[in-house]
């Protein structure tokens, strides 16, 4: 994980913080340079709220090197307040008892790990509510 | 712009090459379509591969086959777009024939998958980096999350699934290309280990080295060297959002609906006049939405319609994946566009053997790239 | 009046019970749970460690301060297992909470009493008139020797407490520390585990320091035991506050609810603040709180607490302590223990 790389996602990583469009008022999760949307340029910083409902999951059993020692996990896609959809790991649950529709909430993680010497890299995981 | 034959193709076995290069892959394939076309030089050439840099830590690909081919100084370009690169490659050289600035173009394929790269994460870099791979789902991961979500949605199951990799298994069987060649049964399918809930190991293509060329041409150069005449009738290519989270429903695949609409409107045809097509089955899921984003089956029905044998080879609906597909053939990423190419050109001189499909004379193409973000689709008319 | 003007707790939900650590050493279940008085233990997701612990714990303390992250001036951590041997922990703290950038981290080592430690400087820098709010965390993921006594109870959890002049729910009014070198538990720069005294570790250590710091903050304070609503010393294990809390002249009754270490284990820069955490979420407006805990090397941070109204009104604006440890309990086996643990020799 290049530090630079890393860094510069922190807001979004760490604070959901996304780009609102001020002209059709789209939020876009990362924020953005051109609203996909309107094709509008400025923005506005909002934050995403923390709860939302899982619209799709699946559970991870063959992962890249990166993620092998975790299997199996729950990746899903979350849909938050104004629409926003992100994909995230689901912490702290058991697989079976996943099911789609269930509220979450989006929580603060350790996400992944440069190996044993590089950085770490925190973010947003959902729990089950 | 001016009407493009395709004249000539030569591919690979698709499969583990443990003694051959990225280079000797391709040369092999470009040689064969060289050959098989009867020129004796070619204007330009088009190479497509995901990720040559990761894979291998080659770059600049177009050089690189140029030079080994022996067809320096001609351009030659690298072409990518993720696991559609081999199907924008062929258009790429469609557009350049079609404009006039070109006679005749090789377009190829190529991807050599098993030097030793963690292949999970190099197919990732398709989807978006830092907001879905980020977070340690995988390619099957994301495919599992729009087959969940068309379970639900439209009832599509686990058998109908497993349905899709039993055909192309059988298709493959009878393609001397095929990574696969051997049958398999519905219950091997869904016994088998599970990769990303619900997606097990046989609902997805595998790992493999290949490489495919095809030489397109002006109609002039077609009619000197004496071909049939398989013409590209349409070329249309799409875009939507890289990632799966941002398309409005992930049980429709938008870049697909329309890059097939603008090729209908482009060759004058309605789904029903495609006689065969290849599509681009990834993972079994994608097969079965393809099919309905093509039109050729109602939204949510593409699994009923697998399963029940309309797109089996046998059946007069629609042969789908003649060749075998990605799951049976193989699936070297950048090389499967213009495989899928190589199938409809042998179906339409009538030299597809076993798999022939009795008077086929209009084949689709569709093409695409991770999790639907590019698609390229094409159609040829025989004859 | 300064004091804890937000204060919030966060445990991990995994669980491991001793009965499988005793079973995977080849020790009698039975007789451990007797002599440590411990019955299970908290365990940290493989996702969790001591930077996520504190976010989650300073999100609650945040929430019963009702304050804004930005006017925090100073963010303090205690720890025994900061993820990064070099980077203050309270450095991605700040981010994730958007505290600062005007503001003072640095994180705290002093084996279990870190975290009080962390604590001690916040109030005096918001005492000192230095700054309005300052969070003093402590917080810890602490790793024990397979096999070793400390397996049974080295546990992950802690507890974030916000320091200010305004809306006060638990005014400081003494505060106390003892030091001195005694080196009954340690760890040498490199190496995975710490190593202890063995019986060392009881009276030299643990039991002077909470004594000596325990008998000059009643002196201070002009207090006796019988004042006091509650008490919460450091567990290390289930026997010894018990018994220091008795020596020091207190009863049962006032160490009952700050007394869960049987189930949560011992967290070590945790240990004493999240009992505390768990002792706010009851108490009532006037009662008195007396806090002695220890760090092996050694120490003791001790702390006299008077309510307020204010508890009334913010203890229900966030999760409690005993949410945390009684609830939505997913139990483990030592084989996925030892994997959360990283205790398994990975190929890397």
């Amino acid at each position: 994980m290049i530090t630079a790389r890393y860094h510069r996602e922190i807001p979004q990583r760490y604070r959901l913080e996304a780009g609102k469009c001020s002209a059709c008022g789209h939020v876009s999760f990362p924020p953005r340079i051109v609203c996909p949307s309107c094709r509008g340029r400025k923005f506005e910083t909002v934050k995403l709220g923390e709860e939302g409902t899982l619209l799709t999951y699946t559970v991870v059993r063959v992962a890249s090197d990166k993620f092998s020692k975790e299997t199996p996990f729950a990746v899903g896609i979350v849909e938050l307040s104004d629409g926003v959809r992100i994909t995230t790991q689901l912490a702290d649950v058991d697989p079976d008892e996943l099911k789609t529709g269930q509220k979450v909430r989006m929580v603060f993680r350790k996400v992944q790990e440069d190996g044993k010497a590089g950085i770490l890299c925190y973010g947003y995981k959902a729990i089950v509510i | 712009m001016r009407d493009v034959v395709v004249i000539g193709a030569g591919m690979t076995r698709f499969g583990e090459s443990w003694d051959k290069s990225i280079k000797d892959i391709f040369v092999e394939a470009a040689l064969g379509a060289i050959s098989d076309a009867g020129v004796d030089h070619i204007d330009s050439l088009y190479v497509g591969a995901m990720s040559p840099g990761l894979f291998v830590g080659q770059e600049h690909l177009g050089a690189v086959m140029a030079d080994y081919l022996g067809v320096t100084p001609v351009p030659a370009t690298h072409v990518e777009s993720a696991c559609a690169s081999g199907g924008v490659a062929f258009r790429q050289a469609y557009l350049e024939v079609a404009s006039g600035a070109s006679e005749i173009v090789l377009a190829g394929g190529v991807e050599k998958m098993t030097d030793g790269a963690d292949v999970t994460e190099v197919l990732a870099s398709a989807a978006d980096q830092e907001y879905e791979i980020y977070h340690g789902i995988t390619f099957p991961g994301l495919y599992a999350l729009i087959a969940r979500a068309h379970m639900e949605k439209y009832g599509t199951t686990r058998e109908q699934l497993a349905a899709v990799a039993v055909k192309n298994h059988r298709n493959g069987a009878k393609n001397p290309n095929a990574q696969f060649r051997s049958e398999i049964t519905a219950e091997q399918v869904m016994n088998s280990t599970m990769v990303a809930d619900p997606l097990r190991l046989l609902d997805c293509s595998p790992v493999s080295d290949g490489a495919a060329a095809v030489i397109v041409a002006s109609m002039d150069v077609a009619k000197a060297l004496k071909k049939n005449m398989v013409r590209v009738i349409a070329s249309a290519q799409a875009s939507d959002t890289i990632a799966l989270h941002g398309r409005k429903d992930p049980t429709t695949l938008g870049s697909v609906v329309t890059a097939a609409r603008k090729a209908y409107q482009m060759a004058d045809k309605k789904p029903a006049d495609i006689n065969f097509a290849e599509v681009h089955d990834c993972f079994t899921i994608a097969e079965i939405v393809v099919t309905e984003d093509l039109g050729f089956f109602e939204k949510g029905k593409g699994g009923e319609a697998a399963a029940g044998g309309l797109t089996s080879l046998e059946c007069r609906k629609i042969p789908v994946n003649t060749s075998g597909g990605l799951k049976s053939k193989g699936h070297p990423v950048g090389a499967t566009g213009i495989a899928q190419i190589i199938e409809l050109y042998e179906q339409l001189n009538g030299r597809a053997g076993g798999r022939q499909v009795a008077g086929a004379r209009i084949g689709l193409a569709q093409n695409m790239g991770g999790s639907g973000a590019s698609c390229v689709i094409h159609i040829l008319e025989g004859k | 009046m300064t004091g804890i003007v937000g204060y919030g707790a966060y445990l991990p939900r995994y669980r491991i019970k001793a009965d499988l650590i005793a079973q995977q050493w080849g020790a009698d279940p039975e007789a451990i749970k007797r002599g440590l008085q411990l019955l299970e233990k908290t365990v940290p997701g493989q996702d969790e460690d001591t930077i996520t612990i504190s976010v989650a714990a300073a999100k609650n303390a945040l929430r019963r301060a009702g304050i804004r992250p930005e006017q925090i001036g100073a963010v303090y951590i205690g720890s025994e297992s900061h993820p990064y041997a070099v980077k203050p922990s309270g450095t991605i703290l700040i981010d994730a909470l958007g505290i600062g950038p005007d503001v003072h981290a640095a994180s705290y080592e002093f084996a279990c009493k870190a975290g009080t430690e962390a604590m001690y400087v916040a109030y005096s820098l918001v005492k000192s008139g230095e700054m309005e709010y300052a969070l003093g965390i402590g917080a810890d993921t602490s790793q024990g020797a397979p096999g070793d006594a400390l397996e049974y109870s080295a546990s992950a959890g802690g507890a974030a407490f916000i320091m200010g002049q305004k809306n006060v729910v638990a005014e400081i009014l003494h505060t106390h520390s003892y030091t001195s070198d005694t080196p009954d538990f340690w760890r040498r720069e490199g190496e995975s585990y710490p190593r202890h005294g063995g019986r060392f570790t009881g009276d030299p250590a643990y039991f002077k320091h909470i004594i000596g710091a325990g008998t000059a903050l009643l002196a201070k304070s002009k207090m006796v035991p019988a004042d006091f609503k509650y008490a919460v010393f450091h567990m290390p294990n289930g026997k010894f506050p018990q018994e220091a809390g008795k020596r020091l002249g207190f009863t049962k009754e006032q160490m009952e609810t700050g007394w869960i270490v049987p189930w949560m284990g011992n967290t070590y820069s945790g240990s004493s603040p999240t009992a505390l955490s768990a002792v706010l979420d009851v108490a009532r407006p006037g009662e008195l709180i007396f806090m002695v805990s220890f760090g092996s090397g050694a120490g003791s941070d001790g702390f006299v607490f008077r309510v307020t109204e204010q508890i009334d009104r913010v203890r229900d604006l966030a999760p409690k302590t005993r949410d945390y440890l009684d609830r939505g309990k997913i139990y483990l086996h030592y084989g996925e223990y030892a994997k959360y643990r990283r205790k398994i020799k990975l190929n890397d």
